[in-house]
């Protein structure tokens, strides 16, 4: 039943995530088992981009779930993977211990650098790996739980909602470029030495990390697929199309928006936990507004409002991000841009909506065909 | 404060930069008869002997000539040289070793032989009085300020007390002439008699020139006294609380200049957010564009910076009215009633426009210079002074305010705007090209940011990210004061930027943003639909 529901009346579903398992299965084996010099040979450097490209997947599902299926456009989103990021990095800096450039038994080098002498409060707890992983949770968590119950609670709603989560984002970046934030300022959190006891560049650590984020993504969709087919997810698409509606029928629009807000944040959280060790940086340019807005634009060019359309969107346009800044860096911008206007110019169901499109011209064209051989025949 | 006076010598301010060029043609002409004097007197400062030098020097001092002081300074320092070939030819050397013409100022390279012109030391204090003389006497109300100023920092003797008592008596120039009264003062409060000590404490209340402070707590605390004891600390007090009070009045200038910066830019949103109800993202693009229209036309015309800038409001406004009005036309004309996805569209825009600015301008910051009439600061008092191009600014954004006003409401294009946005439908039924009046409302936005950005070009460099740094602020400009309400735009700007400036103080700049977005989120709460909602049936 529980499958019925979640996986096979969904087919495009069923597609990207077969796909992502056979990635998880194919891609470690490739690299670890297939010698260097054959063709099929996986570089640990494509492991790394495609777990990253999968943390953005991840990342991309959280987005689409607000958006498409609540329309809560968030352009703060960036904020709540970053939270999960800085949390998940206090852990790895903390792992790095007497080991810094310093050499200080607790505090991490950027601390002795400004001559601290003893570890913040908020910094306590993060050597302990489940303290780190439960604040990957919670942190992003209540900052939604507390923004997003100030803003829905007054009605805050459509582009004034975008702004301000717009300047959510942009004041948590300016807070964290502060040295006295205690996060690294400007630098972030670097240098990681070591993940729960195992080198963090080691390949063995990459491949785990990799699966890692690939059962993540999993879960997650399967996660998110199972809100929006349940009672909850059907009263979230009419506060979408009908807000005032929805209210009128008796529903708590806020509270329905809050939580579905909340979850999406630990989402994105839990994608940032898993980026940064992949990448082995936090800094606050993770803040920028223009990062959050870009992982909107992924979910726009996937198709909004279908999940699986937000996996193929941030994997397509990550993709074509790393094809062009190699190969120009200058155009990458023009390229973004031009994505931007294009898709909601002309492909406002994204990739998925065209994949659609194309497939309908073309039975309907077989239909015709088909009716002409018969017409034919009558004849 | 004389505020009656201010805005006058403000207005003579502008009225006199703009005739600048003029009197400079006939200043010319009248130093040219006497550059013949000029190099006749300075070379009979080379020639003439140690004795009869200083004569020569008193001489020269009766040459109106702008090379005069620059000539008696370098005299002074010991830099003024003959050629030892051409006797008549005088040499100043520059602080980078080179030589100059002392009567023109022409490079002369460095290989010369030269031989020194010494000076005595009773001809070094002639010198130094006969500048601070000439200074004193100059045209320039702030080159006599700040003579005034260094002679206080140098302290007082009997010579300048003679020198500032004469400037005194014809001194027409406030600033300058309270602060000649607090020199004097400052002198007598060296004086023996106690009764003079007094009168001066006296005449000192609410001196703000900086050393007063610091005789005054001598005499505090040294005095022999107990009566100019206390006078001088009941003295201090008062010079303390109006220093106080200066200083409010500073952080309220500040804040208002940053205000009328997020004016500038908030009202071109005012427009197209908050009448037409579009986002726009670019609009930080189209404050960029503007910019880099003014950084053009000074390089198209790099000998009138005088005059740039009144090229550069018009050309900013028709630049970016018209990339304003081709965006209108091809991208948000399709997007209308869908804000989310104009959003997106619009923020695209803005991503390749600041990718073309750094392809075609390079991705470095460019300068633009300021015109002289709008550098330099309005001295009100030596505790307060004003940057002029703030100033100039602030009134800009002000005009510009009255203007935008004066359009929507005077004029028909104004009337067909604010019919469309309030009713379309029933705007088009009674003859209204509504297509055409949405293109024009977007362009006049769109200009208005060119124009914004021809201000901003003055305080900071301009950059591809120009822009962006004042979007998120005058989104929150707009939404704090009400969406469609200028009014709300006005107040919204000016109460966001001065409460900034407070909060920098005690909070520094990036925390004072950071807090002031949070209180802004938190205001929203209250109160959703800003300071000034929209009332009635427009408001949903």
């Amino acid at each position: 039943m529980l499958t019925q529901r979640l996986l096979l009346s969904d087919r495009g579903g069923m597609i990207v995530l077969g796909l992502i398992v056979l990635m998880a299965i194919v891609v470690p084996v490739c690299n670890l088992l297939v010698p260097s010099d054959s063709a099929f040979h996986v570089s640990t450097y494509t492991v790394t981009l495609l777990g990253k490209f999968l943390c953005f997947a991840l990342l991309a599902l959280s987005v689409d779930l607000i958006w498409g299926y609540a329309g809560i456009l968030s352009l703060g989103h960036g904020a709540f993977f970053a939270l999960g990021g800085y949390a998940m990095g206090m852990y790895l800096m903390r792992q790095i211990g007497d080991r810094g450039e310093y050499g200080h038994p607790v505090l991490p080098d950027f601390m002795v650098f400004l001559n601290w002498d003893s570890l913040p409060w908020y910094w306590q707890g993060f050597d302990m790996f489940w303290f780190a992983a439960l604040m990957v949770l919670l942190v992003p968590g209540l900052l939604a739980l507390v923004f997003g119950w100030l803003a829905f609670r007054s009605r805050v709603t459509g582009v004034y909602f975008a702004i301000i989560t717009q300047a959510l984002t942009y004041a948590l970046m300016l807070a964290f470029f502060r040295n006295e934030m205690g996060f690294g300022g400007n630098n972030g959190l670097t240098d990681f030495k070591d993940i729960l006891g195992f080198s963090i560049t080691a390949k063995g650590t990459r491949i785990s990390l990799f699966v890692a984020s690939a059962l993540m993504l999993i879960l997650g969709y399967l996660a998110c697929r199972y809100i929006v087919t349940s009672r909850m997810g059907r009263v979230i698409v009419s506060i979408r199309d009908a807000e005032s509606r929805t209210r009128f029928c008796g529903y708590k629009v806020e509270s329905y928006k809050l939580w579905l807000f909340v979850f999406s944040s630990m989402l994105a959280g839990i994608a940032g936990a898993l980026y940064v060790p992949q990448v082995g940086i936090i800094n606050p340019g993770e803040f920028s507004p223009l990062n959050s807005i870009e992982f909107v634009v992924w979910v726009a060019a996937g198709g909004r409002g279908t999940l699986f359309g937000a996996i193929v969107g941030a994997f397509s346009v990550n993709y074509a991000k790393t094809l062009f800044t190699t190969w120009s860096p200058e155009s990458w911008l023009f390229v973004l841009g031009a994505l931007f206007v294009i898709v909601t110019l002309i492909l406002p169901q994204g990739l998925v909506g065209l994949f659609d499109k194309l497939k309908r011209e073309k039975k309907t064209e077989s239909d015709n065909s088909e009716e002409s051989t018969e017409s034919k025949e009558a004849l | 404060m004389n505020t009656t006076g201010q805005p006058r010598t403000h207005i003579g301010r502008l009225f006199l930069s703009l005739l600048l060029p003029l009197l400079l043609c006939v200043c010319t002409t009248a130093y040219a008869q006497n550059e013949e004097a000029l190099a006749e007197q300075a070379r009979a400062i080379a020639q003439a002997s140690l004795m009869k030098r200083d004569d020569a020097i008193d001489a020269l001092t009766q040459v109106a000539h702008p090379r005069v002081p620059v000539i008696l300074s370098a005299l002074l320092e010991g830099n003024l040289y003959s050629d030892d070939e051409d006797e008549n030819r005088i040499l100043i050397e520059r602080a980078d070793g080179s030589l100059e013409n002392a009567l023109t100022g022409e490079s002369l390279g460095t290989d010369i032989d030269t031989k020194r012109i010494p000076v005595t030391t009773r001809m070094r204090t002639q010198i130094r009085n006969i500048l601070a003389r000439l200074n004193l006497d100059s045209e320039n109300t702030q080159t006599r300020y700040e003579a005034v100023q260094r002679m206080i920092k140098e302290g007082i003797d009997e010579n300048n007390v003679e020198l500032l008592k004469a400037r005194g008596e014809v001194e027409d120039a406030r600033l300058v002439n309270e602060t000649i009264e607090s020199a004097l003062a400052l002198y007598d409060l060296q004086s023996d008699n106690e009764r003079v000590r007094l009168s001066a404490i006296k005449s000192l209340r609410g001196s703000l020139v900086g050393e007063t402070r610091n005789e005054l707590r001598r005499l505090r605390d040294y005095d022999p006294v107990p009566a100019v004891q206390e006078a001088a600390a009941e003295a201090l007090e008062s010079i303390q609380t109006k220093l106080e009070f200066y200083k409010l009045v500073e952080s309220i200038f500040f804040g208002l200049s940053l205000g009328s910066v997020l004016l500038l830019a908030a009202i071109g949103l005012a427009i197209t957010f908050g009448v037409m109800g579009v986002i726009n993202m670019a609009h930080g693009e189209l404050m960029m564009i503007g910019a880099y229209t003014t950084w053009v036309i000074q390089q198209l015309f790099p000998d009138q910076i005088a005059w740039s800038l009144a090229m550069a409001v018009p050309a900013a406004f028709l630049v970016s009215g018209l990339v304003g009005i081709a965006i209108e036309r091809g991208v948000i004309r399709f997007l209308y009633g869908r804000p989310l996805e104009t959003l997106l569209a619009t923020f695209g825009l803005s991503l390749i426009l600041q990718q073309a600015a750094r392809t075609i301008f390079s991705p470095l910051n460019r300068s633009v210079e300021l015109p002289v009439w709008m550098s330099g600061s309005l001295q009100l008092n030596p505790a307060l002074s004003l940057t002029l191009n703030r100033l100039y600014i602030l009134a800009f954004g002000l005009i510009v305010f009255f203007l935008l006003m004066a359009i929507l409401k005077r004029t028909s294009l104004g009337l067909k705007v604010r019919a469309v946005s309030q009713n379309r439908s029933m705007a088009r039924a009674v003859g209204v090209r509504a297509s055409w009046v949405d293109a024009m409302t977007f362009g006049l936005g769109s200009g208005i940011a060119g124009v914004a950005g021809v201000a901003l070009s003055q305080l900071t460099n301009v950059g591809p990210n120009l822009g962006q740094a004042y979007i998120i602020d005058s989104f929150m400009v707009v939404v704090f004061g009400g969406v469609g309400n200028l009014w709300g735009t006005l107040v919204g700007a000016m109460g966001l930027g001065v409460i900034n400036k407070f909060m920098e103080p005690w909070a520094g700049a990036v925390l004072a943003k950071v807090l002031v977005l949070v209180m802004l989120i938190l205001f929203i709460q209250k109160r959703p639909k800003g300071l000034f909602p929209q009332k009635g049936r427009a408001a949903e």
